[in-house]
């Protein structure tokens, strides 16, 4: 193994219960190349902040948590964009499964190449986003394309893994029933598609862009409700 | 051979006093889930109604509803009392009327007297003549404690020490009165007490043997308590009314005699299902029936008072009982304990609304059946009214037919008590070793003069060693209190109903405490890891320090800082274990501070690790408010290293989760609560109280009482309803660390 592989990590989380199936202990990785609008953690976007730690790091840290986490819960991967430090990825879930953690991958996709195929090769369960259902309004609003999100989709079919599509509800934005159609048809070209989950969006994070001098994008938008929720979901049943 | 014995499996516990051994042969493990039960009756229904206009009555006449000031409390001492004569199935009350207080000054005259005068009332002058020629407890503690502890005790170096009221935590095993009989209690007592006299009888003989005659005393006078309820317990139950009736007459015989703090009622659910499970099937009952005097039962629990001062309130908020029912757990033979009325008595909190009493305790174990586990999830999501303490760690110490007293505090039902000692404030320890044994807040020489601090900068290896010099003073002191407390109590203000429900061979717990653990942990890891600075004032006592650069915190399932946690408390008990008890009682030590830990802070100084002079402590084994900052299992990482084999007697932890941050949906919610309890104790951790809700609720709470009349919260050992907290206290649970939050 190789122990001079360094990850760049934002923050860890020592209970999560809404990443992934069960009880997780959830790494958020420090950069994304994507600009969502609704993206609740600005902090983690720069590829320049963070803290290095090794593999062997954070196995340890994972495996204090072991008790906890039954028969589904693991280890989740966030972010950030956790594919952009795939090498270091496919190296930490390599490592967790040698110690009998279950892994999951919260991912926007990514472009694949051998190391995001390594990655795929040792997760359990990924957590692919489908933001828009088209390319068009990836292009505008994302700064990348749809294709590679469905690229990157067809190309966990070729391995063991779970699939949870997750999509944000943006209310006047992506909240149309047929926005939400378009992205079920897309979701079922996962193979092992578990459920497609959909997030309501909220606005817990206006505070983070203030500290960070950013402009939230979305400010004046009003919070997605429950009750929309609730009624979206009839449509992907 | 009694007739009411028709039906169950015989065995040793015919022959000898063994409720264990009927239980094991006769009850009948449950593993399914809650569908099967009953909701509440319209007769339920109503006599609550009754009820909860008493409570409101209660709570807006200031907390207490009325005080009989001229009837001393005991068995027999009051009219027959009722809430609905016609409608009720269990009855029996403490006084005559529902609510309404009595007054016992055994334990001790001022506490009764300043109670009181508390709620506008004044003790009878009947009562006042009639102690001036007895001599309570608290009159005989204070006659031997000396200087040393009265100077512990004013600066609260040990505070909340049971000198001045009933000490409690005693549990009788009330079973025996439905199982055997009254009249077969007393024969067996007989038959002990005619084996001491066979002795040479010296001193410890002559006391038991007196002890003796005063349990035999007692049983008598229970009998008569129960004959003014047109009832005869002097002989054993004959079916599920009846089961339930003696054994509550058992307990309200120990409360109408003792206002111990902690009057805890044992492990009786799964007693009891067997007597329901009998009716159930001979058909003389059904289970809407069996889940009514449930009902009744527990609404009967929830009317037990004590007359407390505001004093004790401020220790103890909320005018809790502490009557704790330890509910499911598994046996040593590997099948489970959990029966049907596991869950019927969890059910009455949606029968009769949250409620903080009585004290539902969950003994957990990773092997409980599935549907229970989830049951219990699923009420504490909804209730926040269930403690879970490690059955599968004190199973191996107690056997599995413990119960727990108070919080935290395992015993064997009818085998063990303890003698409950409060606690000692181990972050005045610290303070106190810097300044030679002189209390920072008065600077009153308290400990015997000894080395101080010198220097500017404290450095961590001196101040180890300054606080092992005080240590030892600190333990001898607080020994010495207990041995004296304890001597008098057994002299002046015996538990005659309780003692008389145990066997007569007794092993004795000396139960001493320790608060302050957090804030003591983070100032020695200041101190290790950061640089700490000491501030003199004018008289050159150390009253503030000046810390600069970050250092680990407990709470973050860090060693660096949690080891100094563990090794502290390990380095304390080794300590009270070198001083010997009254009745060569067994030491053990808990991490619990009820909500204490708010005067506890008030009582002390500005600390190494930034906490001003004043704050609140944690609760408990808590990490620090706010502290444990890197999420939820990490903060139950960090107390799960504390040894339970040092703190026997218990290490209380309170969790408050939001609902969100345990998954999107309530199944996933309950699994996942579930999952946590297991990977807590699985790393041998002892006990979790569960709150699932957020902070604004509570401020809205805090704000509008209207709005959450049965608002019912976990606090530290046990649970409260929110508004009866002082504002202080709603303050800092408000303050305390909700996982989850964003």
């Amino acid at each position: 193994m190789d122990n001079q592989l360094l990850g760049k990590i934002h923050s860890f989380q020592s209970l999560g219960a809404v990443d992934g199936p069960g009880i997780r202990f959830v790494v958020f990785m420090q950069g994304c190349p994507y600009r969502c609008p609704y993206c609740h953690n600005p902090d983690t976007r720069p590829f320049s902040d963070g803290e290095e730690y090794t593999v062997e790091e954070i196995v340890k840290k994972a495996v204090r948590f072991k008790t906890y986490f039954g028969e589904k819960g693991g280890v989740t991967v966030s972010g950030g964009e956790p594919l952009a430090q795939a090498e270091f990825l496919a190296e930490l879930f390599e490592q967790l499964h040698k110690v009998g953690i279950n892994t999951a991958l919260d991912t926007a996709g990514y472009p694949v190449n051998e190391a995001v195929k390594k990655v795929l090769r040792h997760t359990d369960t990924v957590l692919c986003d489908i933001k828009f259902p088209t390319d068009e309004q990836y292009k505008n609003h994302i700064g990348t394309s749809l294709e590679a999100t469905l690229s990157f989709i067809d190309e966990c079919n070729n391995y063991n893994t779970d699939i949870i599509i997750r999509h944000v509800v943006v209310p006047g934005m992506t909240d149309s029933e047929e926005n939400i159609k378009k992205i079920s048809e897309l979701a079922k070209r996962a193979k092992n598609l578990v459920k497609i989950e959909l997030l309501p969006f909220k606005k817990l994070c206006v505070q983070k862009y203030n500290e960070l001098g950013l402009d939230f994008p979305l400010k004046d938008t009003p919070e997605c409700t429950a009750e929309k929720i609730e009624q979206l979901k009839e449509t992907v049943r | 051979m009694f007739e009411q014995w028709n039906g169950f499996v015989g065995g040793e516990w015919q022959k000898e006093i063994n409720v264990r051994n009927f239980i094991q042969l006769n009850y009948t493990p449950y593993e399914g889930d809650e569908s099967f039960l009953a909701g509440p009756t319209d007769r339920t229904k109503k006599v609550y109604e009754k009820f909860d206009a008493l409570l409101k009555e209660e709570q807006a006449r200031g907390g207490v509803l009325d005080i009989d000031t001229v009837t001393v409390s005991s068995l027999t001492a009051y009219i027959p009392g009722y809430l609905d004569r016609e409608n009720e199935i269990i009855v029996g009350l403490q006084t005559d009327e529902p609510l309404r207080r009595g007054v016992n000054p055994f334990g001790g005259m001022n506490m009764v007297r300043k109670a009181c005068k508390a709620y506008g009332y004044e003790l009878s002058e009947v009562v006042e003549e009639e102690f001036r020629y007895r001599t309570t407890h608290n009159d005989g503690v204070f006659r031997v404690y000396n200087d040393e502890i009265r100077a512990a005790r004013h600066t609260g170096i040990i505070t909340g020490l049971p000198d001045a009221y009933g000490r409690g935590r005693i549990i009788g095993d009330y079973r025996r009165v439905a199982l055997y009989g009254v009249d077969r209690l007393i024969e067996e007592k007989l038959k002990d007490k005619a084996a001491i006299a066979a002795n040479d009888v010296l001193a410890d003989d002559i006391r038991r043997l007196e002890e003796l005659f005063q349990q035999i005393n007692f049983l008598g006078k229970l009998k008569e308590m129960a004959a003014m309820y047109d009832c005869d317990i002097s002989v054993p139950a004959k079916d599920s009314r009846e089961a339930v009736q003696w054994l509550y007459f058992g307990y309200l015989g120990a409360i109408k005699e003792q206002n111990g703090a902690a009057m805890s009622l044992g492990r009786t659910s799964t007693f009891l299902d067997i007597y329901f499970e009998r009716d159930l099937k001979n058909g003389t009952y059904t289970e809407e029936q069996i889940q009514e005097i449930m009902d009744d039962f527990v609404m009967k629990l929830r009317m037990a008072r004590h007359l407390r001062t505001p004093e004790y309130n401020e220790l103890f908020a909320g005018d809790p009982m502490w009557i704790t029912e330890a509910i499911g757990g598994m046996g040593e033979d590997g099948r489970t304990l959990v029966t049907k009325n596991s869950f019927r008595v969890l059910h009455t909190l949606y029968n009769l609304n949250p409620s903080a009493e009585p004290n539902m305790t969950v003994l957990w174990s990773t092997q409980l059946p599935h549907a229970f586990k989830r049951f219990c999830a699923k009420v504490s999501c909804d209730t926040d009214s269930i403690q879970y303490e490690n059955d599968d760690l004190m199973r191996p110490v107690y056997g599995d037919d413990y119960a727990i007293a108070c919080c935290v505090s395992a015993m064997r039902v009818g085998k063990d008590m303890q003698f409950f000692g409060a606690r000692a404030n181990l972050v005045k320890l610290l303070l106190m070793a810097l300044n030679g044994g002189k209390d920072e807040k008065s600077g009153m020489q308290v400990a015997p003069a000894g080395r101080k601090f010198e220097g500017e900068y404290l450095d961590y290896e001196t101040v180890l060693d300054l606080m092992n010099e005080y240590r030892p003073w600190l333990a001898k002191t607080y020994v010495k209190a207990m041995n004296m407390i304890h001597y008098m109590h057994d002299k002046y203000a015996y538990e005659k109903v309780q003692m008389a429900l145990h066997d007569t061979d007794v092993h004795r717990y000396m139960a001493f405490g320790a608060a302050g653990l957090s804030v003591l942990a983070d100032s020695l890891s200041a101190i290790k890891y950061a640089k700490v600075k000491v501030i003199r004032d004018e008289n050159g006592l150390i009253t503030d320090f000046e810390t600069t650069g970050d250092f680990p915190k407990y709470g973050n399932d860090d060693d660096r800082a949690d080891m100094i946690a563990k090794e502290q408390v390990e380095l304390f008990f080794n300590e009270l274990k070198k001083v010997p008890t009254y009745r060569d009682a067994e030491h053990t030590l808990s991490i619990l501070t009820i909500t204490s830990n708010v005067v506890y802070g008030k009582k002390t100084g500005n600390t190494p690790d930034g906490r001003r002079a004043g704050e609140p402590f944690a609760p408990g084994a808590n990490p620090m408010h706010g502290r444990d900052a890197s999420g939820a299992l990490a903060s139950l990482n960090s107390v799960a290293k504390l040894s339970y084999g040092c703190c026997k007697d218990g290490i209380s932890n309170t969790f408050c989760v939001i609902p969100q941050a345990l998954g999107a949906d309530e199944e996933t919610r309950y699994e996942n609560l579930s999952g946590i309890i297991d990977g807590y104790f699985s790393q041998n951790a002892q006990h979790i109280n569960i709150n699932v809700f957020d902070r604004e609720m509570l401020i809205d709470a805090s704000e509008h009482p209207e709005k959450y009349p049965n608002l019912t919260i976990r606090v530290s050992g046990y649970a409260v309803n929110f508004h009866k907290l002082s504002k202080e206290q709603q303050r800092e649970v408000i303050a305390r660390t909700f996982h989850g939050e964003m």
